[in-house]
């Protein structure tokens, strides 16, 4: 790890500003992931913005029936809040599909969006990665690719987002609230917030530099079934071969995304209009270009299977 | 002590003690976090500093320049080794690969240098700033790409990698119902909690390391051989370790770089391996490639039996043993086993868990199950009817105890066989295909001398004294157990002292051949110290009898006590073992009985019930008996679904070098396990008439969990791990 600076921010406003002052920037909240990354010297920040103490830890009701969520609100207190398990049940789901309880208890909603890439190449500084150091090259390409992405991939990159949270995000079309170094806010839908790896891999999202998220918001509730389907090797605290988050609702109609597969959550709208088709139809479409390797190739049946029996969960 | 003849009745089968399912000694130290494991040996020595390992970027090839000077100036630093500033060192005997590179490179993450500082903080940013660059070498990697030039494996010891016995070929040619496929196992890791770790203090030219490792006279050895000075300058300390499986049977790099870290600087230095770091830097259990044939009559007979099985390792590395149970474990007039051994530049292949038997079972009882199968025979029926009594090789030598049979016949019926379908893809609950499966289990049980020291002080307290190691598995228990029954004590009156070079050399903790021995050394000990007890009381030692804390003989009873008070009695000896297993094959059984569920959809395998039944002569302690069993079981079960250190074929390493991406079972993943042990004493093995088993367990439960899947899905799958993607396409359609 290197040393760097720390200070802790008072106000959002403040510490977006702070940030854009200081090169090399992180902030942190929960730490579950960027301190690993430090450790290992993934993440070489200067200087660390601790946000913990601004007041971004409540689930308030919005106006048009919707709920804003707190950037810093736990993933544990989010999975078991009453409203988000009456009416965003594939969140809750998702969220506790994920991590383990320690790691919940800590991971905060806006770390939780931020998480880096688990590619096994990412992690290992002795190989070449184009998102650990742009330039040098991928070497999942052509190298151990089980884990990684079959659709929306570059020649620079192939590697997953890691999060079950996002997933579920996705298929609810929440929007993700900043805050910018000149103290101005907008608000992103999560459908504009993960940037396609193209030949700039180690840009993951539209955040500007020194941005800093305060909230994600919820529309208000679709109703309908909330499935979520993580499949993994192990029956826990395992990151998704691949996942499923839908939303079902009565007439057949619904929404789809799916965690595994790309280096964000993986929604085509034109393809929940495959829904009464069934299963293949729908994945036909939302994995059309897809792209595998021999070891990640499973991931296309995977898929179309998993979907066949959350449609069936959700008719039940 | 020399054990030569059976054991007769002695103080161990009063059974008061031993045998009985205390609780761990140790366990509120460690629950309480003040049983202190090596890296925590904070006070042991003043002013430690801290090491880091920087490990090889490149498989093979060699160093050409290293730039230290950054590393050098950062906050800090005191001090750098390196091969070249190190001086001449040599290698152990339990080392394949130097445990310090440079500039040769053996394997990837061999370590090249250790940073020293101040703090680890320190030293680990210092590490990243050391600039090495290599000139990379050509390796192989890929055990299939290179097995068919594979030479013989050389023989190790007495054991032959090759054996023949009666007519194989013409047998099996000749066998109306016969099985010829192919099998293979993955690298695996050993994966324990605590990684490898040592903290080194010279004092002079003597050397004292705090380490976690399992064989402390083989270390002490292996030190001293590779640093080039007497093994009487080399302390080795180890009286906690957690978990080693094998992997710390040796010294690994923590121990040889501290002990170099600590010369240079001229202070205490602890070095840890990282996590990412010990699963290329240490040893790992080789990947195999298996070909079983099996011949026999309709009727079930088994008349050939072959197993060849090819693995890799670096140049002067040894095969994985994978063929050894094939030559005992069922009858069979015509036999042949063969071990090939390719060289390959991946890390160095060495134990983990029942080496040999581990790989070799998962592939042998999948054999066994698909032949079950082809005679239309009950899989347990099939074992059951290739039973032998004595070593099929050598008919004239009889197992001392071999109840394989009960085991399976046991099993059968406490887990409900009789409901298995025997047509697979049969039964199904909800979204569930469920299977039930099953395996042999057979471990053999070596015996290895093993000293220890028992001193009775004035207080009435009996300290044992062993270089003996707990590993996690309970020794410290079953020590005090042994000496509590021999001196008629209760257990709270023994205390135990292990791990420390200093102390009587043991068997050490490794091919489960601890337990057995160990306590068998502390048997002899006491046997002694009740002599000099006897003496001293001016007891006939004929009649004496050591109980209830007292030593008593006709109407006269004298506390334990008195004779030490005019000073402490020791008695300490060693228990070598003679020629008993030349004439009677001493080894362990059980039966492995697994249900799964396999998800309809997706492929994924849950486990859902497991039960071995065990035949491992006396249980010494059925308690931490019990968690051995069903700790292998749940490694064997991670073996079978999960566990796979993948090569990257291009640069030689193993990808998925951390907990995230090699992936062990959690919890959620083991729901419910039952152990069974049967009534057993087996007076060939030793005077406590016990066995090994922390081996057993996983001895073939891997391929009572694959078995388990062909029967709930139809899909035999013969490559593990048995990942959902091997089952995805033969799966029932979604509806």
């Amino acid at each position: 790890m290197k040393s760097f600076t720390y200070e802790r921010a008072s106000t959002p406003a403040e510490a977006a500003s702070a940030a854009a002052r200081n090169t090399g920037t992180r902030f942190i909240a929960g730490g579950t992931n960027l301190l690993d990354l430090m450790k290992l010297e993934i993440e070489t920040p200067r200087h660390l913005i601790d946000v913990n103490s601004l007041a971004l830890d409540t689930i308030e009701p919005l106006p048009d029936g919707g709920l804003r969520i707190g950037a810093l609100v736990r993933n544990t207190d989010l999975a078991a809040d009453a409203r988000i398990r009456r009416d965003y049940g594939v969140l809750s789901r998702a969220l506790l599909a994920g991590a383990s309880g320690q790691l919940r208890n800590k991971a905060t909603t806006a770390g939780n969006l931020l998480q880096r890439t688990r590619c096994p190449y990412f992690y290992d500084t002795n190989q070449p990665c184009n998102k650990r150091q742009p330039g040098s090259g991928c070497s999942a390409l052509g190298g151990f690719s089980r884990s990684l992405a079959i659709v929306g991939a570059s020649d620079a990159c192939i590697a997953t987002h890691p999060s079950d949270m996002a997933v579920a995000m996705r298929v609810l079309d929440a929007q993700v609230e900043t805050v910018r170094p000149d103290g101005t806010t907008r608000r992103l839908p999560i459908a504009q917030f993960y940037r396609a790896p193209g030949d700039t891999p180690q840009l993951e999202t539209a955040l500007a530099p020194g941005e800093l998220i305060t909230a994600v918001t919820l529309p208000k509730p679709v109703g309908g079934m909330h499935v979520y389907r993580k499949v993994r090797d192990r029956a826990s605290y395992a990151f998704a071969l691949i996942s499923v988050g839908a939303i079902v609702q009565r007439d057949g109609s619904g929404r789809v995304a799916l965690g595994g597969v790309a280096h964000k959550p993986w929604r085509i709208e034109a393809a929940e209009a495959q829904l009464p088709k069934g299963a293949r139809a729908v994945t036909e479409r939302l994995l059309a270009n897809a792209k595998t390797t021999d070891d990640n190739a499973f991931k296309l049946p995977l898929v179309e299977r998993t979907l066949a029996a959350v449609l069936v969960e959700a008719r039940a | 002590m020399k054990f030569d003849t059976p054991a007769t009745t002695n103080p161990i089968d009063q059974l008061k003690v031993i045998g009985q399912p205390l609780d761990r000694i140790d366990g509120p130290r460690k629950v309480t976090g003040t049983a202190r494991y090596a890296y925590e040996q904070h006070d042991v020595a003043p002013n430690q500093a801290y090491g880091h390992v920087v490990g090889s970027a490149i498989a093979k090839g060699k160093i050409v320049s290293m730039d230290l000077a950054a590393a050098r100036r950062a906050p800090g630093v005191l001090t750098i080794v390196t091969a070249q500033s190190a001086g001449k060192l040599g290698k152990g005997k339990y080392n394949t690969a130097r445990l310090l590179g440079g500039p040769d490179i053996e394997h990837y993450h061999q370590a090249v240098a250790l940073v020293v500082a101040e703090t680890f903080e320190q030293a680990r940013a210092a590490a990243q700033l050391v600039k090495v660059r290599y000139a990379e070498a050509r390796g192989a990697f890929d055990l299939a790409a290179v097995k068919d030039r594979a030479p013989d494996a050389k023989p190790e010891g007495e054991s032959p990698t090759q054996t023949a016995v009666g007519d194989f070929a013409g047998a099996f040619a000749t066998a109306p119902v016969k099985l010829d496929q192919s099998y293979s196992t993955p690298d695996q890791a050993h994966a324990m909690m605590e990684p490898h770790a040592s903290i080194a203090a010279w004092d002079g030219d003597k050397l004292t390391l705090w380490t976690s490792n399992q064989m402390i006279a083989w270390s002490v050895g292996d030190m001293a051989k590779t640093l080039g000075i007497p093994k009487e300058n080399v302390r080795l300390v180890s009286p906690f370790i957690g978990g080693g499986f094998g992997g710390k049977l040796f010294i690994r790099a923590d121990a040889l770089l501290a002990a170099l870290g600590a010369r240079a600087a001229g202070r205490p230095v602890k070095v840890a391996l990282t996590r990412p770091m010990m699963f290329n830097n240490t040893t790992h259990r080789p990947a195999t490639i298996q070909r079983i044939r099996i011949g026999a009559t309709p009727d079930g007979k088994i008349t050939a039996i072959g197993h060849e099985s090819w693995s890799g390792d670096l140049k002067g590395g040894g095969p994985e043993l994978a063929t050894q149970q094939t030559r005992l474990l069922y009858a069979g007039a015509n036999r042949m086993t063969s071990l090939k051994l390719a060289v390959l530049d991946l890390p160095e292949g060495n134990a983990m868990r029942a080496p040999g038997e581990a790989p070799g079972l998962m592939a042998l009882e999948i054999a066994m199950d698909e032949m079950a199968e082809k005679l239309g025979l009950d899989p347990v029926e099939f074992r059951i009817r290739n039973d032998t009594q004595v070593d099929p090789e050598k008919p004239q030598r009889p197992f001392s105890q071999r109840r394989l049979v009960e085991c399976l016949r046991i099993g059968a019926e406490r887990f409900g066989w009789e409901k298995r379908s025997a047509t697979p893809a049969s039964v199904r609950d909800g979204k569930w295909l469920v299977g039930l499966g099953v395996a042999s289990a057979f471990r053999n049980n070596l015996v290895m001398k093993s000293g220890a020291r028992a001193t009775l002080g004035r207080n009435g307290i009996v300290t044992v004294q062993s270089d003996m190691t707990d590993i996690g598995t309970g020794t410290y228990t079953i020590i005090a157990q042994t000496a509590a029954e021999m001196m008629g004590l209760a257990i709270d009156k023994v205390k135990v002292e292990l791990g420390d070079s200093s102390f009587p050399v043991s068997a050490g903790s490794g091919g489960q051949w601890g337990a057995n021995s160990a306590t068998s050394g502390v048997y002899a000990a006491c046997v002694k110290l009740r002599d000099a007890v006897v003496q001293k009381l001016g007891f006939n030692s004929g009649d004496a009898v050591f109980e209830g804390g007292a030593v008593k003989s006709g109407n006269r009873s004298v506390p334990l006590a008195v004779a030490a008070r005019e000073g402490d009695i020791v008695g300490e000896d060693t228990i070598e073992f003679g020629n008993l297993d030349e004439t009677h094959q001493q080894s362990t059984f059980g039966g492995h009985f697994v249900e799964v569920g396999v998800e309809a959809a997706t492929g994924e395998v849950r486990l859902r019930r497991m039960l071995a039944v065990c035949a491992a002569g006396r249980i010494l302690n059925p308690k931490s008996a019990r968690s051995q069993v069903i700790g292998a079981m749940t490694m064997g079960a991670g073996a079978a679904l999960m566990e796979d250190l993948v090569i990257d074929k291009r640069r030689g390493f193993f990808v998925n070098h951390d907990l995230a991406g090699y992936e062990v079972p959690v919890h959620a993943d083991i729901p419910h396990q039952d152990v069974v042990f049967l009534d057993e004493t087996d007076p060939m093995s030793s005077p406590m008439k016990a066995k090994g088993v922390g081996e057993l367990g996983i001895c073939g439960v891997g391929a009572a969990v694959a078995n388990a899947i062909y029967n709930a899905t139809g899909v035999r799958v013969r490559h593990y791990p048995i990942t959902l993607d091997k089952l995805l396409d033969r799966l029932p359609s979604v509806s």
